[in-house]
């Protein structure tokens, strides 16, 4: 079970003090992804729009979890896992260590990562210099998250298996007496698959109530707006038939976030369903729509055009790419 | 007369988990076909039933195997690889989780037909990165692949065999080690789970012929000894047969292929084994003469190898085993 690195040892004080409130932190997290996109010629740019509160909220103030157990520059690709690489770690060490009081969080959406990757670096668990590795070759910050990237703890590239990890991983750490919870960070196209509903029906049938999921209602998926691609009908409904307790809530509504965090669920699953915007803060996105998966730009002009105007928008200067 | 041992997986299962707490048994609306009814009913804290939703259970299973859990999960074979591939990559494969996949039901040997028929398991999973594939052939092999399953750094897809199983060897499986049934000088046969009880249903009638055959039998199909093999290769003169329950692709027969090709040697290879196409419901014996799994056609292909006609007809191989089709042994014939 050789999956995190356990040398490094957490401090005394497992929480870091929130020096920033979460929506200083959200908001950072939308300027991070913005530059980044603008630099990078496109990016997940509107996956940071919906989730900012969520993954802020998060980190800053939700999940118990320790000091980070690896690097604030994240070491080069080191190999899959395999018989001979007896050095292979995952990137859960930048949520910490794996001991029985924290928390554990599973990344579903693999997509969002740079939205992770900013979020780590907000919350100071990764340097901001790690998103200049991001997708280059030989790097473990990638664009799709893999299971050796910062924040992940396992490979959530193909949606749709992330709750059943998770169910599995909380029923074993309850059976072992751990107190940690396991959350899960979903979106909403995942409900498209149908393990997202066995793992719904199986972790309700094993009464898991240690399981926490907060699902980015952004109805977008790939191809566009989920509605023009499949009809998933009433979700909130469709989690409860299956056996979770629901909270729905406003996604950039930090306040709410808290509040449906504590709705009691004893012996169910407990779904968040954050209905977010997905030009959250970069209304200038709106006119993409319903291409918002990954942001390119037509051309330089375009690419100028929305540089100057989200810059404005969030408060920061226009990124100068040039250089 | 072949002794016939009724269900030796169940009291194995039980025996060995009982004795090892982080293991835990997983099933999936299959529960006494795969002969863990009576686990279920004497530990249901060691058991987790999670439906028939098989995606569910293999990402599950990683989470518990990321848990520090070892659980063995039961179903027929097909429905651990084909339906929940994509997890069984992702959450079990790549990451080397500690998860069991006992197999029940391989290739031929339900009359369930095409659907409950794990006719190329083999070479899905030998295609698998970190995966090792042992499969049982009688009795002592059955009571054996728990443990020897769970001493495996890593993933491990079992074919195991139920109901009614003859006992064939008097020593548990140790991972990697080929048996050697025979080590004669004219031709090699390689085979593993049934068919090599057909193998040794067509011994005494080779001997008589005066053909002496070097008898390998498999329960370890990855990781593989390639040398183990080309020494043995080295010990005969016409070349190898290949029989096995499964396509001729993917299988032992293209591994002792690509065995061949590797080391450059020049050995005549007949393949036996599903050729290409599916099988449908039917019983094993029938199955086996129809799709050529059986002594027979193992004589047939000793004969093109040595360019030698035996003379050998049916009644001069070992009597086939007819299990009942619903007996006090299965649940019900699939």
């Amino acid at each position: 079970m050789a999956t995190r690195p356990t040398s490094t040892k957490p401090r005394k004080t497992p929480r870091r003090p929130n020096t920033r409130t979460t929506e200083e932190i959200a908001l950072g997290i939308r300027r991070r992804v913005f530059e980044h996109t603008i630099r990078n010629n496109g990016g997940y740019l509107s996956q940071a729009c919906s989730a900012a509160e969520q993954l802020a909220w998060l980190y800053n103030e939700e999940l118990h979890i320790g000091e980070p157990t690896l690097p604030p520059l994240p070491e080069p690709f080191g190999g899959v896992p395999s018989a001979t690489n007896s050095g292979y770690h995952t990137g859960a060490g930048y949520n910490g260590p794996a001991l029985p009081q924290f928390d554990r969080l599973i990344f579903a959406p693999a997509h969002y990562a740079l939205v992770a990757y900013a979020t780590l670096i907000e919350v100071g668990r990764l340097a901001p210099e790690a998103l200049g590795q991001f997708n280059r070759d030989g790097s473990s910050v990638e664009m799709i998250g893999a299971e050796h990237s910062p924040g992940m703890e396992v490979h959530n590239g193909t949606l749709g298996v992330g709750l059943s990890t998770a169910a599995g991983l909380a029923w074993g750490r309850r059976r072992k007496g751990e107190t940690g919870r396991v959350w899960v960070f979903m979106s909403d196209g995942e409900v498209e698959e149908g393990q997202t509903w066995e793992a719904v029906q199986a972790a309700a049938y094993h009464g898991i109530d240690t399981l926490n999921a907060i699902v980015d209602v952004n109805a977008q998926q790939c191809d566009g707006a989920m509605s023009s691609v499949m009809d998933v009908r009433d979700i909130r409904q469709k989690f409860e038939a299956f056996g979770a307790v629901v909270a729905e809530v406003d996604g950039h509504d930090v306040a709410a976030l808290r509040r449906a965090a504590k709705t009691p669920h004893p012996g169910q699953p407990l779904i968040i369903l954050a209905k977010t915007n997905p030009f959250k803060g970069m209304n200038h996105l709106e006119r993409r729509f319903p291409r918002l998966h990954y942001v390119r730009f037509k051309d330089e002009a375009d690419r100028a055009a929305t540089n100057d105007a989200i810059a404005a928008e969030l408060g920061v200067s226009p990124v100068d790419y040039s250089r | 007369m072949v002794e016939l041992v009724n269900r030796p997986y169940a009291g194995a299962f039980e025996a060995y988990a009982v004795a090892h707490p982080e293991v835990l048994c997983l099933s999936a609306d299959l529960t006494s076909s795969c002969e863990i009814d009576g686990f279920r009913d004497r530990h249901p804290e060691q058991f987790l039933s999670l439906g028939m939703a098989e995606q569910n259970m293999m990402s599950f299973a990683g989470g518990l195997g990321l848990a520090g859990f070892r659980p063995f999960l039961h179903t027929f074979g097909v429905f651990l690889y084909r339906r929940p591939y994509d997890q069984l990559i992702a959450s079990v494969a790549y990451p080397r989780r500690k998860v069991r996949l006992m197999g029940f039901l391989p290739g031929v040997t339900t009359p369930g037909g095409m659907t409950h028929q794990a006719i190329e398991d083999i070479s899905v999973m030998r295609s698998i990165p970190n995966m090792t594939i042992l499969e049982t052939g009688d009795a002592t092999e059955v009571e054996s692949i728990v443990e020897a399953a769970d001493s495996v750094d890593g993933p491990v897809y079992a074919r195991v065999l139920r109901g009614q199983v003859p006992r064939l060897f008097d020593t548990p499986i140790v991972v990697g080690k080929a048996r050697e049934l025979s080590l004669g000088s004219d031709v090699l046969v390689i085979t593993a789970g049934i068919t090599t009880e057909e193998a040794l249903r067509a011994r005494g009638a080779l001997e008589k012929a005066g053909v002496s055959i070097r008898h390998i039998h498999l329960n370890t199909i990855k990781p593989f000894d390639a040398q183990y093999l080309l020494d043995h290769l080295h010990s005969v003169r016409h070349g190898v047969v290949t029989l096995e329950n499964h396509v001729t692709e993917g299988g032992i027969g293209s591994l002792v292929a690509e065995t061949i090709a590797d080391a450059g040697i020049a050995k005549r290879l007949v393949r036996l084994g599903l050729k290409d196409t599916y099988a449908h419901g039917g019983s094993r014996p029938y199955l086996m003469r129809t799709y050529g799994l059986d002594a027979p056609a193992l004589v047939a292909a000793i004969e093109r190898l040595t360019g030698e006609s035996f003379g050998i007809t049916d009644a001069d191989l070992d009597a086939v085993r007819i299990d009942a089709v619903h007996s006090s042994a299965k649940a019900e014939a699939l």
